[in-house]
């Protein structure tokens, strides 16, 4: 069914303020972060007002409630990606889940199927946030594995014309984003993980810009861990996610150490506890993950379906009306095959921060910049762009609203 | 419009006619700065004799007011002692840092006033400091080499 943005919009108390002298905002940079509705802001707040413990410790009561709802958070993000619950590591967020894996594999000694050496090789592309680029660039330096990539074809679609080559019998890990988060395509995913597969090889998905708008199930994705933050999928800041497989997160090495990851402690050795809690040192953020669980319930009772097929209409709505304007050209696919609703773009000779800042005065927030994808924007010859990034709350009028923001900055800065 | 504050018509005069932005091919340092928050980039070349600022040189790419700052930093700043550049570099920093409280002297700024508006943008403060950090550290490079 199709969801009513203007009803949904009512339940974030942010999107009803004024900015900049009483201009109504209007909000198109939920790729960076998204806004919270007033289910989550008072899910995480009441945890502290309420229930507030050191969840897994403590003889009291307090500490049992606190317990029930991290793991009852854990339960609702395993629904939510229809896996299991002992797959579910709570993070802070999507860059700590990427690190985590990085660093864990960069742990595993010889013997241990994540060991890498200066004969294996890691997979990831050009469209990769730093996030899913730098911790694999980094991997690799440290343990002599070489870095390969697929590269961006000019129409901002993954050229998998060499797959073969890029991924081989060296492979060991294939780190790949699920949607651009400055181009808005979606990566085909069944060729690559199957490519990834045959030569034994995990894969990892940097699902930061997909989980958020658009069913995810990990039971038919086929990836073998996923990673994304609680922040864009309309819940807290430091939570994120690492799902993976059962079998793998049981032979990968921890990451951080510490209190609670463990099974038996002296003072020369440990052994940890099984999955997920080996990933999971330290008290964690327990308000942060009872609001995410909080998110997702919102989010699931709207309906993923419903959340992107909204967003894929708006963003078709908006590359029409882009196509319509002089001077401005859109980097990213234009049409709306395996695409979400991020739409980058450029505006004549317009520098993109001078075209945010005049939108900002008129209430309009965007990202301008490299989007943290450096090597992206430099490979398509666009050092910045300008980023209009949709989520459920968006409606018509915000599209309209952009596009007479650029009209008319395009007017003063003439 | 406040933004106008912002945008003052100097600033986009020397954006769109930037001055000394063609790269000399002596110089006694050259330095390269990026802004790593938004991608902009600049490449500045200084030339001294003695304490005199005799040339700068620069190319690069951003916003209006990364590049009209730097056009502008050129014209005030050949020709000067390199102590009157402190003077004035100072002088500049300290508008920057005003929040919106101060107007600047025009008579050390000159048309670097016009960038008055950005201290209230604190976004924006770093893209206006660019070019004078990119002068600042090629003068300490110039002038150890000549000494």
């Amino acid at each position: 069914m199709a969801l009513n943005p203007y009803e949904i919009a009512k339940d974030f108390p942010i999107l009803s303020r004024t900015i900049r002298d009483g201009k109504k905002l209007i909000y198109l940079d939920s790729g960076a972060t998204s806004q919270k509705p007033n289910v989550v802001i008072d899910a995480e707040s009441n945890f502290y007002r309420f229930h507030n413990a050191a969840a897994h410790r403590g003889a009291h009561q307090l500490a049992e409630e606190a317990t029930d709802a991290l793991e009852g958070a854990r339960a609702i993000v395993a629904t939510f990606l229809n896996a299991e619950i002992e797959e579910i590591v709570f993070t802070k967020s999507a860059t700590e889940s990427l690190n985590l894996l990085s660093y864990a594999m960069g742990n595993a000694e010889s013997g241990n199927r994540f060991h890498l050496t200066a004969g294996d090789s890691i997979v990831v592309s050009e469209m990769e946030h730093h996030a899913n680029l730098i911790p694999w660039q980094q991997l690799a330096a440290r343990t002599g594995a070489t870095l390969k990539w697929f590269e961006v074809t000019p129409e901002g679609r993954l050229d998998l014309s060499s797959i073969d080559s890029v991924i081989d019998s060296s492979t060991k890990v294939v780190a790949i984003t699920h949607q651009s988060n400055v181009l808005g395509t979606i990566n085909p995913l069944e060729e690559i993980v199957k490519r990834a597969h045959n030569v034994g090889a995990v894969v990892v998905l940097d699902a930061c810009q997909s989980v958020p708008h658009m069913k995810v199930d990990v039971k038919s994705l086929g990836a073998d861990f996923i990673t994304f933050s609680g922040h864009k999928t309309v819940g807290p800041t430091g939570i994120g996610i690492l799902w993976g497989r059962a079998v793998l997160l049981s032979e990968l090495p921890p990451f951080l150490t510490g209190g609670s990851m463990i099974e038996n402690v002296t003072m020369t050795s440990a052994t940890w506890a099984p999955a997920p809690r080996k990933f999971e040192a330290g008290v964690p953020n327990m308000a942060q993950a009872v609001g995410l669980g909080a998110a997702l319930t919102y989010l699931s009772n709207i309906g993923m379906e419903s959340i992107h097929a909204h967003e894929v209409s708006l963003a078709k709505l908006l590359l029409d009306e882009l196509a319509h304007i002089d001077d401005v050209k859109v980097v990213g696919p234009l049409d709306m095959e395996l695409r979400g609703g991020t739409v980058s773009f450029t505006v004549g000779e317009i520098h993109p921060h001078d075209l945010g800042q005049y939108l900002d005065s008129q209430g309009i927030a965007v990202r301008t910049g490299h989007h943290c994808a450096w090597p992206l924007t430099r490979k398509l010859g666009v050092p910045a762009t300008t980023r209009a990034s949709l989520y459920l709350y968006n409606t018509q009028d915000d599209i309209q609203a952009l596009v007479t923001g650029i009209r008319d900055a395009q007017k003063y800065f003439a | 419009m406040q933004l106008d504050n912002l945008y003052q018509e100097v600033i986009l005069d020397h954006y769109k006619n930037p001055q000394n932005k063609k790269l000399a091919t002596s110089y006694d340092a050259q330095v390269h700065h990026i802004n790593p928050s938004c991608g902009d980039e600049i490449t500045l070349n200084v030339t001294l004799d003695g304490e005199m600022i005799l040339a700068i040189s620069w190319d690069g790419v951003g916003c209006s007011i990364s590049q009209a700052s730097v056009s502008i930093l050129t014209d005030l700043l050949i020709g000067k002692s390199l102590s009157q550049a402190q003077v004035i570099s100072d002088s500049f920093m300290h508008l920057m840092q005003s929040k919106g409280t101060q107007t600047g002297d025009e008579d050390v700024l000159e048309d670097a006033v016009a960038l008055a508006g950005v201290s209230q943008y604190p976004a924006r403060i770093k893209c206006a400091l660019l070019g004078w950090m990119a002068f600042k550290d090629a003068s300490v490079q110039a002038m150890a080499k000549n000494s």
